[in-house]
């Protein structure tokens, strides 16, 4: 446990070792890149092993840092950000395995990767609202440069509109803090803002300020359309570590900051952020529908399945609540592997995302191993039992339901469209013409699979599959965590 | 013997094989024996389970009871009553008969296997399972082999059947799930007994969630069944996959829906379902009926017996809701009561052994005819094929309650004991016989009879393979029209239990 803070000092410093090596070597920097990744994930593993699961956070550091503002280097887990911490170390790993063909600038590309790491890392463990402010702009900067410089269709435009967005929600962020620093008087530690004591009107506001701004980074409808267009101009690895990491931030700052600060915000605004997520889940799962760029359709899906988290999160019970953490966990994985089929193994051998090109070629044959983990990771986005998303929705519609009935309702639409966006894709991208002879053909031979990408490919199965076999290895970690006095505040209380 | 984990054998021995076949790359041949092998063994463990189970005794027997989520009160808990033995025989006959059909399948024979027997261990999962979690699991896990066999190795309009099928059945499944949601939201736990014995589920949820939870689970299994509005993926569906995965869709899925009727939705819900069995009575009529006019109607052969099959498989949900209408034993007079329900499993058996046959029936005509299957494209068949031709026939009068065939036996049940409950449904019912007898005459004629056709010139007869496909299905159909007690023996004290127990309100 005490050695989880290292994190964020081993990407960081492997970032720099990075940077500094890929000035000589690509493959040097690769294989630092993997190294730190691999280490990374391998103290949130290690911790997790030793983590005995209580009630509220457990501190691993806690310094003065900018005493006049009362802000503090406060870093704490508990068994939610645990779950995250595990999920950032294989989302970074398998990221890498799958950035392995990066050419051009490879070690500015993976430096700023590591980076981009240390940010989430840090927002995963801090327990100081503006520390955890601090590492959510730091885990936001390196994506422009990431889009912008190795992206591809309208990258500018791409990176452009998420920074705008995300900074956008940041600033609502800062400004909901800083009021309830105002009123509450103490410092920013998490524990002593949400002492307050607050007026609920001002509860209402702040909790909307907050909540808003972190919910623009996790997708909330109708702030989201960032999130299709960055996701498919950024290069595989960093729509991997956007879709799967990075929209959990948004959630994350949801979850840790908006609703144990402000209880009764969130009880006024309940009713109008599920609404939001629901019409996210169906709107979304209706544009994927019909989107003619694979990666697009990959993209509202995660609109789509961030909706259940969202929905999640606002039902406010444990059982829902905790859905929403393992969707967290279970969406970062499959949607970390459905954009590396679709950008890695389709999109760099075949140099279209076309459907209607990619219906033309018998790709099932050509990319047998490509065509198989797709099905897979979209059966697994399809939440089919089994697989990881299907125990998060089923905890969300049963705890959404006992919210209100009529959410879960509307929700469990957005799973027959998951199905039919997800089917859909699959049979135009890889069975679009099965008869076809050399007509369908490719223009050019399309180079056969690499090893990072079966490693990858496989590490991501595997962690679906485990998890949707043995969910409670997640919620063991996560149900005493919602047991704390700042959750139980927030929630209406009820076993996960 | 007793410790043995009979019931996970039954279901993971067809996995096994699949994982098998998967990593050891054998040859076309090879590939096609060890299928077989492995889904034989339901069969034959199916058999020896029978020989430990006390058919006397309605209890869950061969119970395998873990826990596998402690926090989520979920557990891998299997069992075995009359009607799941029956169905995992059924499976047992179904799905090897279904591979001997499918043996010339040129195309990638390998994948075909694996994915064949994946299916095969989902749907007997489904019969086994007594907690929702792993029930759920195997339900939804059917519908991946069973979408990709019908579109890769279906006709040209298989895809889009493929996705139809899918996008039905899982619009019908998220109900479902959002009906459990329900349920374990109010109760707390999955496992069926459990859920069943609590009584009063729906007083339980509550107004109006009862309703909704109902609906949900309802719908779900309406369109599995595929209960008559709810049926419209099932012909073309039936109609583009190859013949074997037909002959496992008709044979074992449509069973999945009925089960599940049986299993969950008048267990959980006998109150709702006594309410709404009178509306429900007509939607089963409609589908005994009109299934049997639209079969009448079509011209293409694998169309005419998918529309028959809604037809039949309609019989056991009218014998269902029959029973449920009539409500309490007061008033239900108990004979026809036992007589419906054994009727209904009966008929779950009888349609699965017979329309798979008659599928495969019209396979070998679409073997020998190229591909064509239209029901004018033939005539003059028997002169040629006489075995085939009386095979067939006695398949056919299988299927239209022929007396000493086994349909005879369960639709006579069905009729009596719907009879006695709502008389003016039997009479409706009987209507559907005579279509069916309609349906299916016409069909014999036009391709057995007559002027041989361009097909019947120089077609062969049944080959080794196509006999021993249609061989063992024919010998049920004589025993269990000879015998039925065979197979009574087996669900009568399980249907009288429900009979006298607490499932009429």
């Amino acid at each position: 446990m005490t050695l989880l803070p290292w994190t964020i000092y081993l990407t960081l410093g492997g970032a720099l070792l990075v940077l500094a090596a890929g000035a000589r070597s690509a493959a040097a920097a690769r294989w630092l890149a993997l190294a730190t990744a691999l280490a990374g994930w391998g103290v949130t593993l290690g911790a997790a092993v030793r983590f005995a699961p209580a009630p509220g956070l457990q501190t691993l550091v806690d310094a003065a840092w900018i005493p006049e503002l009362g802000v503090r280097y406060h870093l704490a887990a508990d068994g939610i950000s645990l779950t995250l911490l595990v999920l950032t170390g294989l989302a970074a790993t398998a990221g890498v395995l799958f950035s392995w063909n990066v050419t051009e600038r490879t070690g500015e590309y993976f430096a700023l990767y590591l980076l981009l790491i240390t940010g989430v890392y840090g927002v995963f463990l801090s327990a100081d609202a503006l520390l955890l402010f601090a590492f959510y702009e730091l885990a936001i900067a390196p994506k422009y440069f990431l889009i912008a410089i190795w992206g591809s269709t309208r990258r500018e435009y791409g990176a452009m509109k998420l920074v705008l967005y995300s900074f956008a929600g940041s600033a609502l962020v800062l400004a909901g803090l800083l009021w309830a620093r105002a009123a509450s008087g103490a410092g920013f530690d998490l524990a002593d803002l949400a002492a307050g004591p607050y007026t609920a009107a001002q509860q209402a506001g702040m909790f909307a300020l907050v909540f808003l701004g972190f919910a623009v980074l996790a997708g909330l409808f109708p702030f989201h359309t960032w999130a299709p267009t960055g996701h498919v101009a950024a290069p595989t690895g960093a729509s991997m570590l956007l879709a799967g990491v990075v929209m959990k931030l948004g959630a994350y700052g949801c979850l840790r900051v908006a609703m144990p600060l402000f209880p009764a915000g969130l009880a006024f605004w309940q009713s109008a952020i599920a609404w939001l997520a629901v019409a996210g889940i169906l709107y979304a799962g209706a544009v994927a529908l019909v989107q003619d760029d694979f990666k697009f359709v990959i993209g509202y899906s995660s609109v789509s399945h961030m909706g259940f988290v969202l929905l999640g999160l606002a039902a406010a019970n444990a059982g829902a609540v905790g859905g929403a953490v393992l969707q967290m966990f279970s969406h970062g994985v499959i949607a970390g592997l459905l954009f590396a089929v679709v950008g890695r193994m389709v999109y760099d051998r075949t140099h279209t995302r076309r459907l209607r090109d990619l219906r033309t070629m018998p790709l099932h044959r050509l990319l047998p191993f490509a065509a198989l983990t797709f099905v897979l990771a979209g059966l697994a986005s399809m939440g089919l039992p089994g697989c990881s998303g299907f125990p998060a929705e089923l905890l969300i519609l049963v705890g959404a339901w006992k919210t209100s009935p009529v959410w879960a309702l509307a929700a469990a639409a957005g799973v027959v469209l998951a199905a039919a966006f997800t089917l859909r894709a699959i049979q135009l991208a890889f069975f679009g013409r099965t008869g076809g002879g050399a007509a369908g053909a490719p223009p050019h031979p399309l180079p056969p699979i690499t090893w990072p990408e079966r490693a990858g490919a496989l590490l991501l199965l595997g962690a679906t599959l485990l998890i949707g076999l043995r969910p409670d290895l997640l919620l063991g970690w996560i149900g005493p965590s919602l047991q704390s006095p700042l959750f139980q505040a927030a929630l209406k209380g009820g076993a996960p | 013997m007793n410790g043995f984990p009979w019931l996970s054998a039954i279901i993971f021995t067809p996995w096994l094989g699949a994982v098998l076949l998967a990593w050891g790359r054998p040859g076309a041949t090879a590939c096609r024996w060890v299928a077989l092998l492995f889904s034989l063994s339901t069969l034959g463990l199916g058999l020896a389970a029978l020989a430990v189970f006390q058919p006397g005794d309605p209890a869950y027997q061969l119970v395998e009871r873990h826990a596998w989520m402690p926090a989520l009160h979920v557990e891998y808990h299997l069992g075995v009553d009359g009607m799941s033995l029956l169905l995992v025989l059924l499976t047992g006959l179904v799905a090897p008969a279904a591979l001997l059909a499918s043996w010339r399948v040129e195309r990638a024979p390998r994948l075909f296997g694996v994915l064949f027997l994946l299916l095969q261990g989902s749907a007997l999962g489904v019969f086994l399972a007594l907690n929702f979690f792993p029930w759920f699991i195997f339900w939804e896990l059917s519908l991946v082999p069973a979408y990709f066999l019908i579109k890769l190795w279906g006709g040209p309009g298989a895809p889009a059947a493929a996705y139809q099928f899918v996008i039905y059945t899982i619009g019908g499944s998220a109900f479902l799930l959002a009906g459990f949601a329900a349920i374990y939201a109010a109760t707390g736990t999955l496992d069926f007994p459990d859920l069943a014995a609590g009584g009063a589920l729906a007083a339980r949820l509550g107004h109006p969630w009862a309703t909704v939870a109902f609906l949900g689970i309802f719908l779900g299994l309406a369109v599995k069944v595929p209960l008559f509005p709810f049926h419209t993926w099932l012909p073309p569906a039936y109609a583009e996959a190859p013949t074997g995965v037909t002959m496992f869709l008709t044979g074992v899925m449509s069973k999945m829906g009925v089960y599940g009727f049986f299993r969950l939705l008048w267990p959980l819900f006998p109150a709702p379902l006594h309410a709404a069995a009178g509306t429900l009575s007509w939607l089963a009529l409609g589908g005994v009926v009109l299934g049997a006019l639209a079969a009448l109607a079509q011209a293409d052969l694998k169309r005419m017996i998918a529309y028959g099959s809604v037809s039949h498989v309609s019989y056991c949900l009218l014998a269902l809701f029959a029973v449920a209408a009539a409500g309490s034993r007061a008033v239900a007079p108990a004979p026809a009561v036992v007589a419906a329900l054994n009727g209904a499993v009966l008929q779950m058996f009888n349609h699965g052994v017979t329309a798979a046959a008659l599928f495969a029936c019209v396979g070998v005509l679409e073997a020998r005819a190229g591909g064509r299957r239209g029901r004018g494209d033939f005539g003059g068949v028997r002169a040629a094929a006489p075995v085939f031709a009386g095979l067939c026939g006695i398949a056919m009068f299988a299927s239209l309650g022929l007396p000493g065939l086994n349909g005879f036996i369960s639709e006579f049940l069905v009729l009596r004991g719907v009879f006695g409950l709502a008389p003016g449904f039997a009479a409706g019912a009987c209507l559907g016989l005579l279509l069916t007898a309609v349906y299916l005459l016409n069909f014999y004629q036009r391709v057995f009879h007559g002027p041989p056709g361009p097909v019947a010139r120089g077609c062969a007869d049944l080959s080794r393979r196509e006999f021993w496909v249609l061989a063992p299905a024919i010998a049920v159909m004589f025993v269990i029209g000879i015998y039925p007690q065979l197979v009574l023996g087996l669900i009568n004290p399980l249907v009288t239990a429900w009979a006298g127990g607490g499932l009429l309100p």
